[in-house]
């Protein structure tokens, strides 16, 4: 199963690299992380998007990361209302004559055009996930040349209530 | 400047905020700490701490390899439960205490370790003796550090120790360049250590050890695995307590010899590959496995599919992370094993009668004991180790290195006391018994220190025995010679149609020679006629000793769960 989990870390050297080496060496299948400031410049947020097995599977990640000194706090926010995004840049074959049919199936997405070229257009889309794909699907018959996506990021949204109430991960207490 | 410490306890020091070098912190920062000894081996990136050394006589004892420095701080740690610190330079002597780093982590033992590294201003231009050792060392310590600026070296230091001898222990490592041992600073060692991210849960849960006593109550077939958690958390005491109160049998897992009794009427003995029939059937059969701070490593378990099958598993562990992580877990206890035996006790629950269960495992006990056969003119292995055990009358501390001898050791000395046995159980560590001995001779200078070592293991480590020579220091060595790598040989004649591949030595070095060439006491015994006379000589003499026994050479380690059985398949339980 796919899950969204957000971590808060120390923004110290080598921070990436712990986590990183801890997913490789542990096994763990991640699909995406992305990481960044925070309104706290001594903190980093990352984002993962993870593929595990099975419950026991998940509390593992989520455990093997709180066991960093440098990870402050870990959450699975899959089943929480969130904002997840991610943004991809698509380049696509285009020939002149194919531009105006990109431009305007790139409208509904609110994707850009960023960068023309003479046989491709390079178009910019943020959106969650399914979004994205979905845009990409559409690009394809034309003909896609260069993909760039930058991974999920996300956090929960301010108003609303959970969904769901998440599971309960933790046995501390 | 550089003020001279009288006492390496923290009494005489009135350093505060006084300006001075990153070396000499760091010396202060030790006396702080009450660090009495430190284990190491100097080189160019790590000159200005010995400097300090030197200046201030801190003790260090030199090591004649790297890998010696910081098996001898293992073992410290395992005997004194208080941190070994190990001090190497950057490069080779850094990428020497590897082993030892990887030894201390699996095995959860408290470790502050300090590298020297080339100066900040080269670092990653491959500079001379330059390595990445945090990089190399980021997935084997509990946490490591690179000092870039000499302010915060009180602050790392401290919560190095911090870290190490906190929740589950394991080995912290500073990378220490050396424009920044020279740097200057001001020294402030009072602050608060203050980890947001780092929080153990020593407290368990209440509601969770109240689920525990109530499936006490209802157990038919209760079984307690006790592992080396209950000795870094102290605990041996509120075990024995506890199963006195609960009158629960208890079985121990390899690095947990001595946390319960082992001639205790309710001790089953050791679990696992090579444990007692009885162990692992309790294992096998139980309806209620109660582990206390062990990890349910598959030397323990054997084949997880067939692992304690009609169990309900109470785990209860410092390590959130390691609840759940082979075995499904029904009552997770996190906390000190202290605090939860403590609770447990106090809560008073109905006491396990459970009289067909005891009598079950009394009948295995009789039926299936560890056993040897004495057979012709030769001295057997598990024989030696009792006469060990019946010369040193169990109160010992005894090493072992990695093979056949370390699992009779665990086998045949009964461990009646914790904290008396150092082995290298997750790693197994070839080459750490007997430097493991000469930093448990420091941890411990008024008892006995046997190391129980393999032919072959001793070969790794051996230049150590100068330390035993300059310092007069009264390690026992008892060589368990087969004159082969025996457990890789025992797998061979097993599991590999007795292709003895590259494990049986067609020649030796003369062991006795060599101990005297350190100016040691060698005995070579042959005859199992003269072994006890030679035991009890040797062990009485006052220095150092080295023993080298003939043992017979084909024996194997039984019983034993071949690889990807369960406890229920146990071979060699009879003879
Ligand atoms: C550093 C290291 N290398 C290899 C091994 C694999 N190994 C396990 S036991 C063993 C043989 C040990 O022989 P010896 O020290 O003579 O002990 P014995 O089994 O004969 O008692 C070997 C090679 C190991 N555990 N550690
Ligand atoms: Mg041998």
């Amino acid at each position: 199963m796919k899950r969204t989990i957000i971590a808060t870390v120390n923004n110290t050297s080598g921070v990436m690299n712990r986590i990183t080496g801890l997913f490789a060496r542990r096994h763990f299948n991640i699909e995406s992380i992305t990481v960044g400031m925070t309104e706290n410049p001594a903190v980093s947020r990352m984002t993962f998007v993870v593929n595990v097995d099975d419950q026991r599977g998940l509390d593992q990640v989520i455990k093997q990361l709180n066991k960093q000194v440098d990870v402050l706090k870990v959450r699975d926010i899959t089943d929480d209302a969130i904002v997840a995004r991610e943004l991809a840049l698509i380049k696509v074959v285009a020939a002149p004559q194919h531009r105006g049919e990109i431009s305007a199936l790139a409208e509904p997405f609110r994707a850009s055009i960023v960068d023309v070229g003479r046989e491709s257009v390079t178009l910019q889309v943020t959106g969650d996930q399914q979004k994205v794909e979905a845009l990409i699907d559409l690009l394809k018959p034309y003909g896609i040349k260069e993909l760039a996506r930058t991974g999920i990021t996300a956090f929960k949204r301010g108003t609303k209530k959970s969904v769901f109430e998440s599971p309960k991960y933790s046995i501390i207490n | 400047m550089s003020p001279k410490l009288k006492e390496a306890d923290g009494r005489e020091l009135k350093t505060e905020n006084q300006e001075m070098t990153g070396s000499s912190m760091l010396i202060q920062a030790l006396a702080r700490e009450k660090v009495d000894v430190i284990f190491g081996y100097p080189g160019g990136a790590i000159l200005p701490t010995y400097d300090e050394i030197y200046r201030t006589g801190i003790r260090h004892i030199l090591a004649r390899h790297e890998q010696g420095a910081i098996h001898a701080a293992e073992g410290y740690a395992r005997v004194s439960g208080k941190p070994g610190v190990c001090v190497v330079t950057s490069g080779p002597g850094a990428t020497n205490v590897v082993t030892g780093i990887a030894d201390a982590m699996i095995d959860s033992l408290p470790m502050v370790v300090i590298t020297g590294q080339v100066a900040t201003s080269v670092i990653g231009t491959d500079a001379f003796q330059e390595a990445d050792v945090v990089g190399v060392t980021m997935p084997i310590t509990k946490h490591n550090f690179q000092v870039r600026d000499v302010e915060e070296l009180p602050r790392i230091i401290k919560e190095a120790f911090h870290i190490a001898t906190t929740g589950r222990p394991g080995p912290v490592l500073i990378d220490l360049p050396k424009d920044v041992s020279t740097a200057s600073g001001f020294f402030n060692y009072d602050q608060d250590v203050d980890l947001p991210g780092y929080q153990p849960t020593v407290t368990p849960n209440k509601h969770q050890i109240k689920k525990l006593v109530e499936a006490v109550t209802k157990a038919e077939k209760p079984v307690i695995l006790a592992g080396a958690g209950v000795l870094h958390s102290g605990a041996a005491k509120e075990l024995l307590d506890y199963v006195e109160q609960q009158q629960i049998p208890v079985s121990s897992t390899l690095l947990g010899l001595g946390a319960f009794p082992g001639n205790h009427k309710l001790s089953l003995g050791m679990a696992g590959m090579h444990g007692t029939y009885t162990s692992n059937m309790a294992l096998h059969e139980t309806d209620l496995l109660i582990s206390i701070g062990a990890r349910f490593d598959d030397r323990v378990t054997g084949n997880l599919k067939h692992f304690a099958p009609g169990a309900k598993v109470a785990h209860i562990d410092i390590d959130p992370a390691e609840i759940g992580k082979n075995i499904e877990t029904s009552i997770p206890v996190v906390g000190d094993a202290k605090e939860a035996l403590r609770m447990l006790f106090e809560a008073k629950g109905t006491p396990c009668e459970c009289t067909q269960w005891k009598e079950q495992l009394n009948e295995w006990k009789q039926e299936y004991p560890l056993w040897y056969k004495e057979e012709d003119n030769s001295l057997k292995p598990q024989r030696l180790i009792e006469m060990i055990y019946e010369e040193t009358k169990g109160e010992a501390v005894v090493t072992t290195d990695v093979g056949q001898h370390q699992m009779w050791a665990a086998q045949y000395y009964k461990f009646d006391k914790p904290n008396c046995w150092v082995t290298s159980g997750g790693l197994g560590t070839m080459g750490f018994g007997f430097p493991s001995a000469i930093g448990a001779q420091f941890a411990e200078p008024d008892k006995q220190v046997v190391a129980v070592l393999g032919d072959a293991g001793f070969q790794m480590t051996a230049q150590e025995m100068s330390i035993l020579q300059e310092l007069n220091l009264p390690v026992k060595i008892i060589l368990v010679n087969n004159a082969s790598l025996g457990m890789v040989r025992q797998w061979q004649q097993l599991f590999y149609e007795e292709r003895y591949s590259n494990s049986l030595f067609p020649v030796q070095p003369d062991f006795v020679k060599m101990a005297e060439a350190y100016n040691i006491k060698g005995w070579k015994v042959e005859d199992p006629n003269e072994m006890q006379g030679a035991l009890k000589e040797a062990l009485n003499y006052e220095g150092p000793v080295l023993m080298d026994c003939r043992v017979h050479k084909d024996e194997n380690v039984y019983p034993m769960i071949a690889p990807g059985k369960g406890h229920h398949e146990m071979e060699g339980i009879k003879p």
